[in-house]
């Protein structure tokens, strides 16, 4: 709630006060939170020294359990243990691969899949709301404070509908999320800011599911990403995929139940880590009934089995290098980054695709955390003094609009530096029509079947006219974090219709702060003192605030807004004493809603005063 | 919001050093994007969001010459509206039909079309040239706007033979 202060753009509000960040990598298989302590950004590690929590989550009767503890009992209790719900995130039912649909009981869900276990039906965003609570109360303990916000990371070609998800996720477990990361860029900020680098960067990030490709421009503290390709259903999972099969057909291949597939799983993914290191590994393959076979597995198997995986990976690299109008040769080093990276086979065709050795030297299961750290630090306002580096991160995906016949019109293309906007103009086809459809798709084929579908919405309430009079504006905005929103106004009449996108496949906000409320009803009195206390604070903090910008800015209201603004300050003052949160925690929001325009001038007031001073800097040059 | 130019803080002209293109957008860009305001409240951070969206949509435009040309067009009055207007001279349409026709022989074939495309890459070169004595020196504006709308036709004649190597290319 920092509203209106009085600082330069860019500059924090207390230096000496450290505000604490933490950055989140939310893995396929693993996730790990980090922060920047004494100006090093570090891994936060639990109480028995693990870096790594696994990303799986058991759903008991008596609650959820997260990591180490639910891996253990994964073959076991494979229904109800949940892992790589990465590859479910923002995906409906027919979007879900085999593997995962093999591995649990998937049901069809409102805007998104569910997965049924013995608590009931649960959602990929509530799945990944437990690791990141998980992740959240390690920070918190370890830094002896409450978070002021997360940076949490996301493949660079997750669509708008995953990225939705991954927010959603972060706000059922209690995170404000300052900004979505790209996992490629969190990795080029770790090693750009080391390496105090500049030139052209590669990022080859491959991940237990997700495949990411980036080219960044590093220069003078700029991180200009130039072109960002991927495939959002590729990675190390897939290797112990087709090892796990390649094994159970050398044993002859009856059908194994839930847990022995599991467990088989489980034995590939050991096998595939250990043949990074030996020629040979020994598998312990399980038989039906119980029992495991061994069979010897060599480096030259693995890789004959999973050549296609590797040449798979070529493909987006080789749309980035053409997207960025780029040559290999142009390409100053490439960065590994995913644990799947590890594999000596996959190095090898990098580094024979890019013709030198690509950089390891940051541990590239870390490298992502520590990069989200050292953004989240500097959004959450401990920007030192000289610390002046700037992200310019693109969309990944092309943004379109339904056209007649089912054909895709292009509006964003991808790669375009975001924040974005769009504006297009439409107009009625028939004679007194009043409202009009208008479907938003994600995706680079000429399809609409081919692309996503982000978001259907109608302009309502157009004024009847001839056909082709009524001139409706329709403008898509993509944020920092490549989340999309629209909206639209007839021109002629100025009817405006703001629709927020909620992909098709998010849940709504409602149900987000519904799940929010249930958990805040079990909370214990302690919590809910702290929760009054944090609304106080707030309080305080935004009275002053807004006191202090009318003092300032006074001129730039109108005397009614002023005494809006005068009504809400008296109205919190009324509430702010009392023990009711809830009451307080609306006082604040009516408030900072009468603010919301005087702060937006005094905003704009001040990039434009900046603007002008970074003019008579220039000329003293 | 400001004009592109006065915004970059660069003189109202065709031509332009993408070096100094790029200092200034990431000068602006330095001031205004949100990742400066994180944690400002929304009404804040979504001003920073219009500012940075205008600030890359000027430098998209600015950087690629045929929109830039197009800009300083419009800011002087003339709109290119290339799908309607096609008044282009005989000559040109005669050389478009000649275009044409190459590219469609050299369909499959790779050194044919990257010699064409080297050939439209020189011919654009003279014609970007000849846009900036039309705009910056003679102020002969429907000679720009011809211009213009010819470099449209290469671009996009060039982007086909593009998808084409890359499609050969594998």
């Amino acid at each position: 709630m920092a509203l209106l202060q009085l600082s330069e753009p860019g500059e924090s509000t207390a230096p000496h006060q450290h505000r604490l960040a933490v950055g989140i990598d939310l893995g396929t298989t693993n996730s790990l939170v980090a922060t920047v302590r004494h100006s090093i950004p570090e891994c936060i590690a639990d109480e028995d020294c693990g870096i790594l929590l696994p990303s799986v989550v058991r759903y008991q009767r008596q609650g959820a359990v997260v990591g180490k503890a639910a891996l253990a009992v994964e073959a076991s209790d494979p229904r109800n243990t949940i892992a790589s719900v990465k590859r479910l995130m923002g995906r409906s039912f027919a979007d879900a691969d085999a593997a995962m649909r093999a591995r649990y009981d998937l049901v069809e869900g409102k805007g998104m899949v569910r997965i049924n276990t013995v608590t009931g039906q649960r959602s990929p965003v509530e799945v990944s709301a437990e690791i990141l609570k998980v992740l959240r109360d390690r920070a918190e303990q370890s830094l002896g404070g409450d978070l002021v916000g997360a940076v949490i990371t996301v493949p660079a070609y997750f669509d708008d509908a995953q990225r939705q998800a991954t927010k959603d996720a972060a706000k059922l477990a209690g995170l404000n999320v300052l900004r979505l990361l790209n996992e490629p860029t969190a990795a080029a900020i770790a090693y750009g800011l080391d390496e105090a680098a500049e030139g052209v960067y590669a990022v080859f990030d491959l991940g237990g599911g997700t495949f990411d490709f980036s080219i960044l421009k590093l220069s003078r503290g700029v991180f200009e990403v130039m072109a960002t390709s991927g495939d959002s259903a590729l990675g190390g999972d897939d290797f112990d995929e087709a090892l796990a099969q390649w094994l159970h057909r050398q044993v002859g291949g009856a059908d194994l139940d839930c847990g022995a597939n599991r467990a088989l799983l489980a034995e590939a993914r050991r096998v595939k880590e250990a043949l990074s290191t030996q020629p040979t590994v020994l598998a312990k393959v399980p038989l039906v009934g119980g029992e495991a076979r061994a069979v010897s597995v060599s480096v030259a198997d693995f890789q004959q089995l999973t050549q296609a995986l590797v040449e798979r990976c070529l493909t987006p690299v080789k749309i980035a290098l053409r997207d960025a109008a780029l040559s290999v040769a142009e390409i100053q080093a490439v960065v590994l980054v995913g644990g799947a990276t590890r594999m000596p086979h996959l190095r090898a065709a990098v580094k024979n695709f890019f013709g030198r050795e690509p950089f390891t030297d940051i541990d590239p299961d870390k490298v992502v955390a520590i990069g989200a750290a050292v953004q989240a630090n500097v959004l959450a306002g401990n920007r030192r003094p000289g610390e002046d580096w700037l992200l310019l991160d693109v969309i990944p995906l092309s943004l379109g609009l339904e056209t007649m016949g089912g054909l895709v019109e292009k509006i964003v293309p991808r790669n375009a530096t975001i924040p974005v906007a769009k504006a297009q103009e439409f107009t009625t086809f028939k004679d007194g029509q009043t409202a009009m459809a208008i479907h938003v798709v994600q995706g680079e084929r000429e399809l609409v079947s081919d692309c996503r579908s982000l978001a259907r919405f109608e302009l309502r309430g157009i004024p009847p006219m001839v056909a082709g009079a009524a001139r409706i504006r329709v403008t898509f905005q993509i944020d920092a974090d490549g989340l999309l929103s629209v909206s639209a106004r007839e021109q002629t009449s100025g009817v405006e219709a703001n629709v927020i996108v909620k992909p098709s496949y998010g849940l709504t906000d409602e149900e987000v702060a519904g799940m929010l409320r249930a958990g805040f009803d079990y909370a214990s009195d302690d919590m809910k003192a702290r929760a009054l206390r944090e609304q106080q604070v707030d309080a305080d903090r935004l009275i002053d605030a807004t006191r202090q910008a009318l003092a300032e800015d006074a001129d730039l209201l109108s005397l009614a807004e002023a005494q809006r603004i005068d009504a809400g300050i008296n109205a919190l003052l009324q509430v702010r004493s009392g023990s009711d949160h809830l009451l307080i925690k609306s006082a604040i929001e009516s408030l900072s809603a009468a603010t919301a325009d005087f702060a937006a001038r005094r905003m704009d007031k001040a990039i434009r005063r900046a603007l002008t001073g970074s003019r008579v800097d220039k000329l003293e040059i | 919001m400001q004009d592109y130019f006065s915004l970059f803080q660069i003189p109202e002209q065709f031509a332009l050093e993408r070096a100094t293109l790029e200092a200034a957008y990431r000068n602006v860009q330095a001031q205004v994007h949100p990742d400066r305001f994180a944690d400002r409240s929304e009404a804040e951070r979504r001003v920073a969001m219009q500012w940075a969206t205008h600030a890359n949509e000027a430098y998209r435009a600015l950087k690629n010459p045929i929109e830039r040309g197009r800009y300083l067009l419009k800011r002087r009055g003339v709109e290119i509206d290339a799908e309607r207007n096609t008044a282009m001279s005989p000559a040109f349409l005669m050389q478009q039909m000649a275009w044409r026709e190459a590219v469609e022989e050299a369909a499959g074939k790779f050194d044919a079309l990257s010699r064409l495309e080297q050939e439209l890459r020189r011919d654009e070169g003279v014609m970007l040239e000849d846009l900036q004595r039309s705009l910056d020196v003679s102020s002969d504006l429907p000679a720009a706007a011809e211009l213009v709308r010819r470099l449209m036709f290469m671009e996009k004649l060039r982007s086909e033979i593009d998808d084409a190597l890359a499609q050969l290319e594998g």
